[in-house]
């Protein structure tokens, strides 16, 4: 009991939703819930019904099946629709600005719900301010770069002072370096409003800076709810291990056990883990790319660590300020390596190194549970 | 030539010294063709936006019979107007055949579609999630549809230009139903037929400067407010 009364209310709740489109089901959700003042991150590739389900979540949307619960009142019924639209704002991917000037677009929200002008105006610069755009107030919406057309949406949204934010893959129309500046600034925003928001990316590390849970979608269904590091770290299977980014999987048999590690078999090779598995379980070992270190130094007695191997690069590409080294050391490794690490290293394709990474640095999933 | 360069200064000096009789014919002109396209655009953009953001059975019917009614033929427009306003035809009781008002109502039969047909490409052409994205800004859908047109606005005036100028260029059925009469239905395009016929080409070549002015005239008025709409 004491335990409920701490914990914060639930916002919003989704249950047993459906939809179909086209006779197939394309979503399949049969619980879902956003608590107060936590932004909610739904990864998962393109098609994975991220969008569905915030457009369910936010009655844009009706479903076959299901129902929705805004505050424990039930949306549709007990709250009508249209008060419950009056209630949340949505940014989407494009910024869908109006005809008008910046100052009008902000100020849309509030005019369609009956605000007079003498009213809106502050609330209305208070935003512009908050979303570094003033200086754009008076611009045409049309002649305004991908970044600035979404910060005028996203104030647009804010604006209304929304109990719930959606947010639909919102920098995934804006280039490199603007979205940067907009993720810190929204994190800002969301951070000081205490704005509840649910944000659908198919961008990993958007929603690990952005969220404070999780939620991993494939095919219309949630897979995975959690923090981020239990998704990152401990994803509950294949699928979610790689959409989230370990790099490596490798499948073995568990050859010996020796608590807390056990040893496994990946094609020939023996890998020390650590975990609960039992001799003859089959395993997948999830290691992430950032694990992996590698060296020149052939001598393998130079590290404490016991999952030392030889390997050989098979290719380097750069990703950012890391070059992602795919290595074969009788089995598939990836590594992440610093751009200086692999000049200092003169590391290319067909070069031999050693790789190693640590036991309790592999993720254990087990086959048969 | 002779003919042509009499016609011309008789025609400047008609426009000059204001001719009562040709202003009359403007007047009405512009009467009768801008109360029907004040009908048509009322009807167009009512039904068209209807027809955009709705779904119902025999919807790509109704955009095809849209689509050609925009090239309706006046004289059939004139035609069917004149039969349905015939003294024994199923409308003959309301009495208005060769008024000015039959010439609203025939010119409003031409300009409807062509100003519901640029209202429905308007609608169709803006992004189908502004929708969604409205609603999800609180709005009722009277307040939807109202955004939605306001966000068509440029392509809208492209209506009123091209609904405007269908009508007041169009003779066949103004001739038809209004029956040219002086002083009561004959307006500028009824008047320069009539007067070509007759050999007064100094009056018909007035009537047809005034005539190309005011075409010009209104659709300056209307692409000046297009591009100041437009906004920097």
């Amino acid at each position: 009991m004491t335990e409920q009364a701490t914990q914060p209310p639930t916002v919003l709740e989704g249950k047993g939703l459906r939809v179909r489109r086209g006779g197939v089901i394309v979503l399949d959700v049969p619980s879902v819930s956003i608590i107060e003042g936590e932004v909610l991150g739904l990864i998962g590739p393109n098609g994975a019904g991220k969008t569905t389900l915030l457009q369910t979540l936010s009655y844009l949307l009706k479903p076959v099946s299901g129902e929705l619960y805004f505050r424990g009142t039930r949306v549709g019924s007990d709250v009508p629709v249209l008060e419950f639209r009056r209630r949340l704002a949505m940014v989407f991917q494009e910024p869908l600005l109006f005809d008008t000037t910046v100052f009008q677009n902000v100020a849309s929200g509030l005019k369609i719900r009956g605000m007079k002008r003498s009213e809106s105006d502050g609330v209305v610069a208070e935003q512009l301010e908050r979303f570094g755009i003033s200086h754009l107030s008076g611009r045409s919406a049309r002649r305004l770069s991908g970044g600035e057309a979404q910060r005028v949406s996203l104030a647009r949204a804010f604006a209304t002072r929304p109990e719930i934010l959606f947010l639909d893959e919102p920098f995934a129309s804006v280039d490199q370096p603007s979205s940067e500046a907009l993720i810190e600034d929204l994190q800002v925003v969301l951070r000081k409003t205490r704005t509840t928001a649910i944000l659908a990316t198919h961008d990993r590390t958007e929603a690990l800076r952005l969220s404070d849970r999780l939620a991993v979608m494939m095919d219309g269904r949630i897979l995975q709810v959690g923090s981020p590091d239990a998704v990152m770290n401990h994803p509950a299977d294949e699928f979610i291990a790689s959409f989230v980014g370990v790099e490596t999987i490798l499948t073995g048999k568990v050859v010996s056990r020796d608590s807390p590690s056990f040893l496994a078999s990946v094609g020939g090779h023996e890998i020390e883990a650590v975990g609960d598995a039992l001799p003859g379980e089959t395993v997948h070992l999830c290691i992430r790319p950032e694990n992996v270190s590698l060296s020149t130094n052939l001598q393998r007695d130079a590290t404490s660590m016991r999952n030392v191997f030889s390997a050989k690069i098979e290719k380097i590409t750069p990703i950012g300020l890391y070059q992602r080294v795919a290595l074969d050391c009788g089995f598939p490794l990836v590594s992440f390596v610093t751009t200086h690490s692999v000049e200092a290293l003169s590391l290319r394709e067909g070069k031999e190194v050693t790789a190693s990474f640590k036991a309790t640095a592999i993720h254990v999933l087990r086959k048969n549970r | 030539m002779d003919l042509i360069v009499d016609g011309i200064k008789k025609a400047f000096w008609l426009l000059v010294t204001l001719d009562p009789e040709v202003m009359g014919i403007t007047w009405l002109s512009l009467k009768v063709s801008g109360i029907a396209t004040l009908v048509s655009l009322l009807l167009g953009i009512s039904v068209g936006s209807v027809i955009a953001l709705t779904r119902f059975p025999g919807r790509r019917i109704a955009v095809s019979l849209v689509n050609t009614g925009m090239g309706l033929p006046p004289v059939v427009v004139g035609l069917f107007v004149s039969i349905m306003l015939w003294r024994n035809g199923p409308l003959g009781f309301l009495e208005i055949l060769y008024t000015p008002t039959a010439m609203i109502v025939a010119q409003a039969i031409i300009a409807t579609p062509i100003v519901m047909g640029i209202t429905l490409a308007a609608m169709q052409q803006l992004p189908k999630k502004l929708r969604l994205q409205i609603f999800a800004l609180g709005a009722t859908r009277l307040q939807m549809v109202w955004i939605l047109i306001k966000e068509a606005k440029l392509p809208l005036l492209a209506a009123v230009m091209a609904g405007f100028g269908g009508v007041i260029s169009e003779v066949g059925a103004s001739i038809m139903v209004g029956g040219n009469i002086m002083g009561y239905s004959r307006v500028l395009t009824t008047a320069t037929v009539m007067e070509t016929s007759r050999g007064n080409f100094d009056v018909a070549i007035a009537l047809g400067i005034i005539l190309l002015l005011l075409a010009y005239i209104i659709n300056a008025i209307l692409t000046h407010i297009q591009q100041h709409e437009r906004p920097r």
